[in-house]
């Protein structure tokens, strides 16, 4: 009796809006399982392992990259979550305070820089940079080794991935940095009047309580390094191949799919490019999934477990 | 159990002023704290009773904006000198807090071997010998004896806060420092707690901090009253409870205020 009837228009809209979004990705995934259909007929799970993609002979295979993909975004981890955590320990257990808001901001402005942009930055600066300044100390000392094989052109794997680092260092310190500040005082203080040192309260209570969000934020930065695609397909080469050195060319699902769709003028060359797409898709769904409930777990505390006090 | 002839155990504030920012939160405060004897602090809420207590290891000056004026002489030393390191101090000076504070992803056994983890202590049969020990003062080692290495949150809230004391009194520190140590225990965890400030005295100085007389008047020896940040008055605790020489002791101990 007391909700009027414009509440109840209101209501009934604003959850028609506020479902629509959820039933946008299911009919997203349909498209794409039924455009992917004639590819996923002819090669089957084969697409997955195979490496040729000859669009002459429409055989179609995605492994390279599958395995760019996977490759840039783990070298951009690697050089991006040291960083990150770096930041995000100096932000909420070290830094100056009047230093705090400024440094946050700052990193997290990075986020805001189109990725178009990064990859000019990439082509311009980047691989003139690497090429003198990088490559020749790092083949010298490493040359040795498979991942420092062959001449080094500049777009590389090596480029793809140092591009994404620098992209996913913000989303990386910003959600470090909102799990390290969950961390109750107590924990610190726990460490501190034992006799810990500030690096050594962070070490043994800080870290450790924060587990879990820490290697949420790490998976929630894996997931943007697998779906970027414009600065990546600027700097990384683009070439349908796989090998461990990463001064050589790479290309990966999200470049395949700017590049070549415009070109796609057979049925097959298109189902095979939206397959790779419901690869891609299926991909990152699932590793955002795992960030999101391990981040969501510290938040609420229950990592602490729900059994204390 | 007699505590090594070089553990500091005399503590005493001498003009002990603290601050947060301009507000004076404990006022020139001097007190002696004799060596194995449990000293209570009571006071209503807000007295200042707990920023004294962190006064004595260097916890307070932790808070953004808290400083301190006057001494706390740790066996005539000031361990606010330049040259006293707030860290190899807070070593040699245990504390419990409020709340049960374990380390959540650590086992019982780490939990207590973190304290001499951070001082240094790697050898596993020193370690394992310690924690056993630690254990036992604590009054704990024979509930947990055969899961050490079990999560410490499998525990009660009451056994969390004897894990605490353990973990404190590991590095053998001399002096133990308790900030209302069962503020949010049941009354059985609250009985075991005030029947170890009695067995740990033996090895340690106590001060506890507690807002409930009662438990004052079970525990120590020397009970301080605190009001306003000021020390009222201070003296023996069958005295203090008997025939306080204060008026304002008197009414807050009749429970006239507070």
């Amino acid at each position: 009796m007391t909700q009027l009837r414009s509440d109840r228009i209101y209501q009934r809209a604003l959850t028609a809006f506020a479902l629509a979004l959820p039933a946008l990705i299911l009919v997203i995934l349909g498209v794409l399982l039924v455009d992917a259909l004639p590819a996923l007929r002819r090669f089957g799970p084969s697409f997955l392992w195979t490496s040729t993609w000859d669009p002459v002979a429409e055989v179609y295979g995605a492994a390279p990259m599958i395995f760019g993909t996977l490759a840039s975004s783990l070298l951009a981890l690697l050089l991006a979550v040291p960083l990150a955590l770096s930041v995000a320990i100096f932000l909420t257990e070290f830094s100056p305070r009047w230093l705090r808001q400024p440094v946050a901001f700052l990193v997290e402005l990075l986020a805001a820089i189109p990725s178009v942009v990064y990859g000019t930055w990439g082509i311009f600066v980047l691989i003139p940079f690497l090429r003198s300044y990088v490559v020749p100390p790092l083949k010298a000392l490493l040359g040795w080794t498979p991942f420092l094989q062959g001449v080094f052109y500049g777009n590389s794997l090596l480029a793809g991935g140092i591009i994404l680092a620098i992209m996913i260092v913000p989303y990386i310190a910003a959600v470090s940095r909102e799990v390290l500040l969950a961390v109750p005082t107590s924990q610190r203080e726990a460490a501190l009047a034992m006799g810990a040192t500030r690096w050594e309260a962070v070490r043994t209570a800080v870290l450790p309580y924060g587990r879990a969000g820490l290697i949420g934020a790490v998976i929630l930065g894996l997931g943007r390094a697998l779906g970027e695609t414009m600065a990546v397909t600027m700097v990384i080469g683009n070439r349908h191949d796989i090998g461990v050195s990463v001064l050589q060319p790479a290309y990966t699902m999200a470049a395949a799919i700017a590049n070549e769709f415009s070109e796609a003028t057979t049925g097959m060359y298109q189902s095979a490019l939206v397959e790779v797409g419901l690869i891609l898709f299926v991909l990152t769904v699932v590793v955002n999934a795992i960030a999101r409930i391990l981040i969501w777990r510290v938040a609420r505390g229950a990592a602490v477990g729900s059994k204390a006090l | 159990m007699v505590a090594s002839a070089n553990t500091r155990l005399r503590l005493e504030t001498a003009h002990l002023t603290a601050l947060f920012g301009q507000h004076r939160a404990v006022r020139d405060v001097s007190l002696l704290f004799p060596a194995h004897t449990v000293t209570a602090i009571i006071g209503p809420s807000g007295c200042g009773k707990s920023t004294l207590l962190r006064c004595l290891n260097r916890m307070h000056e932790l808070t953004p904006g808290a400083s301190v004026q006057g001494e706390v002489l740790l066996d005539n030393v000031n361990i606010y000198a330049a040259d006293v390191s707030p860290v190899e101090l807070r070593r040699r000076i245990g504390m419990v807090f409020q709340r049960p504070t374990p380390f959540p992803t650590m086992s019982i056994y780490d939990n207590v071997a973190a304290g001499l983890r951070v001082n240094g202590g790697r050898r596993r049969a020193a370690l394992d010998d310690a924690v056993s020990r630690a254990l036992q003062q604590a009054a704990l080692w024979d509930e947990v004896k055969d899961r050490l290495h079990t999560s410490a949150l499998d525990l009660s809230g009451g056994q969390q806060q004897r894990l605490c004391i353990a973990r404190a009194v590991a590095p053998q520190p001399g002096i133990l420092l308790l900030d209302e140590p069962t503020a949010s225990l049941d009354p059985a965890g609250t009985q075991r707690i005030e029947e170890l400030c009695h067995a740990l005295k033996r090895l340690y100085t106590i001060v506890i901090v507690t807002h409930n007389m009662q438990q004052a008047a079970r525990v120590s020896d020397y009970t301080a009253f605190m009001y306003l940040g000021s020390l009222i008055e201070v003296g023996k605790t069958n005295e203090i409870f008997t025939k306080p020489k204060v008026e304002q002791t008197e009414a807050y101990i009749t429970g006239r205020f507070g």
